[in-house]
């Protein structure tokens, strides 16, 4: 039986590429009509590649789940090779917090700079953080998609696709033409989990397709972190749940790596801030603060400290969103 | 019997000449305006008629026609009053043949014979002058604003006295116009902005370089007490700009009577509910809008993301050119526009973002709808963005800030530098832009803004050339990756 014969069948009927369907008439007459050559023709013509679950290059983490797709469409530069790296998620509310932003960008970042591929989902909020965060840190990312291989879904992240497709991967397991719908986004999670030894979710709300996520991991036998956000905010409910119910706490990229036995990364010392930098850097050690506030603590003018601020912004070290700077 | 008086109908801002003829008849006793007159000019008739008779001046019992020359342009409002009934007085030899040779008129009477300021008076007094009129009668209320256009005020009370003047039986007038007043509008200073240091220095970098300036944050920070606050620290008004600001808020009447030169620049925060015509500028008869009275001045867009994109895309051609053209049927009609715009916004439609306070409930397809509504294009125009979080309750307890005054001059002596050479960057200057563009995410036009921000800090620091420390404060004033659709 041909897994792309199967996938192909699923997607003509809009439904789940299970392997009982495989035994139905249906498919039997499908796949008597199906000219596989012809179809990894026209793939290869779209630039799409794909990669059955009985291929040897199939991720041997992904085979072993419960539900396993019957094989992934490939997109993008990156080679079939990145999907055996060391995977970890990083999945998390679509309308995140700055916080939040910020914490899956500079994790994703500090991730891939120890050599793993960082996961998600290609959606707004976290998971596009993450993506972008892995690319600012000169990494490789792969973002697993809920519709069609060829789609930029949701269509503001078509930059961003982009350029993960530049140096990673967009992984499906539906073919082109196939439309997103709310079932297909919590099949992809299953994938996203599967590729991955483990799983970090940066903010949730109490029901959140990043429990999901979560919850699959944990069948699976993944390792399940969590972000620990403030208790009175809802986007940090799900986490902290997370957090109760035994989850791994992160607070640095190293516990990440810690739990899934990957060697931190050499730290590479950026040329050392100016004074005030170093001030304004030091005035952010109690967490986040305005300008105002970096100003005041750090003993600057509003001027030189805008400047110090942008300095650290460069080098790196410091993000600012919404007016609100973080190390 | 004909008499002619001079005076003036406004195109636009423009004064535009207009010969008022009165001919008397005999006949029926009969009155009639032509000359394309619109209501107000008609009803001149009832105003002309007891404003004489209340002058104790005799109504000539004749057929009486008025002609408003050219027929072809159209003359509305009541500033017609007074030269209709001088040439009615001129026409029934109630005044001295040729007395009124060398004079223009303009005025509204009321029915008792009193005279009634109107707008557009130093307008008026500009055409008179280009048109020879060595003295315009007026209003007394109008006399000061007549003699900046340097022609000689005649300003009466009563329509009685004008006649006395003409008669020879009053003297010239008194009044002259150099000792009024400039007007220095009452400016809220910038004293009572409690912490915001990031956002007073913007405002301040913003005055000295011209830049439009758009301040984003959770409701109730000051955002828009800042912004009323720039008037008050921007350099007052040459006499060229001053005459300009005066002649355009003499037209739209909101000139106190009896002031000078506007010597503050103006200042215009239309609500977000305005129409595009009165943004703008337009109607039936043309009027300047709110960016021509914002000329020479501050255009304040509070809760920008709330006007309606129609206004904001007609924004554009007033900030690229600096005027609006209003196209009529009977022409076009170019209004001065060159103002400095201030927009604020809220970081999230809920205004919660940016508030340590409160969660932000905002979905990403709201925060999109409400992104999308400022274009891309419009967001360039603004050379400078502020994102301001809200203060901590102790930093709003700091003692006052800085008055404006100082600031003022810390702005004039700035203007004046980059008036005289604009500061060139250095090579470390260049080199830090050029691995900020490759950091950050920085459009060209992008590169271009920050430059010309890093430009005017290095003016106010008196530096003669642009150092790294300029261009990189500049950055912090670029336009933040959160007001991008993501």
């Amino acid at each position: 039986m041909s897994e792309l014969a199967l996938v192909a069948f699923a997607a003509a009927r809009d439904s789940h590429a299970a392997p009982r369907e495989a035994q139905t008439r249906a498919f039997a007459s499908f796949a008597a009509g199906f000219d596989e050559r012809a179809y990894r023709g026209e793939l290869a013509r779209r630039g799409l590649r794909w990669l059955a679950r009985s291929d040897r290059a199939f991720p041997p983490l992904l085979a072993s789940i419960h539900d396993p797709p019957p094989g992934l469409f490939l997109r993008g530069l990156g080679d079939g090779e990145l999907l055996e790296r060391r995977c970890v998620a990083i999945v998390g509310a679509r309308s995140c917090s700055d916080y939040g932003a910020h914490v899956a960008r500079s994790l994703a970042r500090d991730l891939v700079r120890a050599g793993v591929a960082v996961v998600s989902g290609l959606a707004r909020g976290v998971d596009g953080w993450a993506h972008r965060g892995a690319i600012d840190g000169g990494g490789v990312t792969i973002a697993v998609l809920g519709c069609g291989i060829e789609r930029d879904y949701p269509r503001a992240h078509t930059a961003l696709a982009a350029q993960i497709a530049a140096t990673g991967l967009l992984v499906s397991e539906y073919p082109p033409g196939v439309a997103p719908a709310p079932w297909r986004f919590p099949a992809r999670n299953r994938i996203v989990a599967g590729l991955c030894s483990a799983t970090v979710v940066v903010e949730a709300r109490e029901r959140s397709g990043a429990l999901i996520t979560a919850d699959l991991a944990l069948e699976e036998g993944r390792d399940v972190l969590a972000v620990p956000g403030e208790i009175t905010s809802a986007l940090s409910q799900g986490t902290n749940a997370l957090l109760r119910q035994g989850a791994t706490a992160v607070t640095s990229a190293d516990d990440v790596l810690e739990a899934i036995g990957v060697p931190p990364a050499r730290r590479v010392d950026p040329d050392p801030p100016s004074a005030p930098a170093a001030a304004a850097l030091a005035a952010l050690d109690n967490g986040a603060g305005s300008a105002d506030e970096v100003a005041r603590f750090a003993g600057l003018e509003p001027a030189a400290a805008a400047a110090a601020l942008v300095e650290l912004e460069l080098a790196g070290l410091v993000t600012g969103r919404s007016g609100v700077y973080r190390r | 019997m004909l008499a002619r008086t001079l005076t003036h109908a406004l195109v636009g801002l423009e004064p535009r000449r207009v010969e008022v003829e009165a001919h008397l008849q005999r006949g029926v006793p009969a009155f009639a305006i032509v000359g394309l007159a619109d209501r107000a000019c008609q009803e001149a008739k009832e105003r002309v008629r007891s404003g004489i008779t209340s002058a104790e001046l005799e109504w000539p019992r004749r057929r009486i026609t008025v002609n408003l020359a050219p027929a072809d342009l159209r003359k509305e409002g009541s500033g017609f009053d007074l030269p209709i009934a001088l040439a009615v007085l001129a026409a029934s030899s109630q005044l001295p043949a040729g007395s009124l040779a060398g004079h223009a008129a303009v005025g509204e009477l009321a029915l008792d014979g009193r005279l009634r300021p109107v707008p557009g008076a130093l307008a008026a007094a500009e055409g008179a002058r280009r048109n020879g009129a060595r003295r315009l009668v007026c209003a007394a209320e109008s006399g000061s604003e007549v003699a900046l256009a340097g022609v000689e005020p005649v300003p009466v009370r009563h329509l009685a006295e004008a006649v006395a003047y003409f008669r020879g039986e009053r003297d010239p007038p008194p009044i002259r116009g150099d000792h009024a007043a400039d007007v220095d509008a009452a400016v809220p200073d910038l004293a009572d902005v409690r912490a915001q240091e990031r956002a007073r220095r913007a405002l301040e970098i913003a005055a000295a370089g011209a830049h439009n300036l758009l301040l984003a944050g959770p409701p109730g920070i000051g955002k828009t007490m800042l912004a009323r606050r720039l008037p008050g620290i921007l350099p007052r008004l040459d006499d060229e700009a001053a005459l300009e600001v005066t002649r355009i808020h003499s037209v739209a009447g909101l000139l106190p009577p009896g002031t000078g030169l506007v010597r503050t620049p103006p200042f215009r925060a239309p609500h977000h509910t305005a129409s595009t015509a009165a943004v703008v500028g337009g109607g039936p008869v043309p009027r300047p809008g709110e960016v021509t009275l914002a000329h020479r001045g501050v255009l304040l867009l509070d809760e920008l993301p709330e006007f309606p994109r129609p206004v904001l895309e007609a924004l554009r051609q007033p900030l690229e050119d600096g005027t609006v053209a209003v196209a009529r049927v009977g022409g076009r009609i170019v209004f001065p526009a060159r103002f400095q715009l201030v927009g604020t916004m809220n970081l999230c439609p809920c205004g919660a973002r940016g508030d340590p306070t409160v969660d932000c409930n905002c979905t990403p397809q709201r925060m999109d709808r409400y992104r999308e509504r400022l274009s891309r294009a419009l967001l360039d125009r603004f050379d400078a963005v502020v994102a301001l979080p809200r203060p901590r309750g102790s930093e709003l307890a700091a003692a006052p800030g800085e008055p404006s005054a100082p600031v003022r001059d810390r702005v004039t002596a700035a203007r004046a530098r980059l008036a005289g050479s604009i500061p060139a960057p250095t090579a470390a200057a260049d080199a830090l832009l050029t691995r900020a563009v490759e950091r950050l995410p920085l459009s060209g036009r992008g590169r271009a803004r920050v430059a010309r921000v890093s430009r005017t800090i290095a003016a106010l620091a008196a530096a003669s050339e642009v150092a790294p420390e300029h261009v990189a404060e500049a950055l912090a004033y670029r336009s933040p990756s959160e007001l991008a659709v993501t």
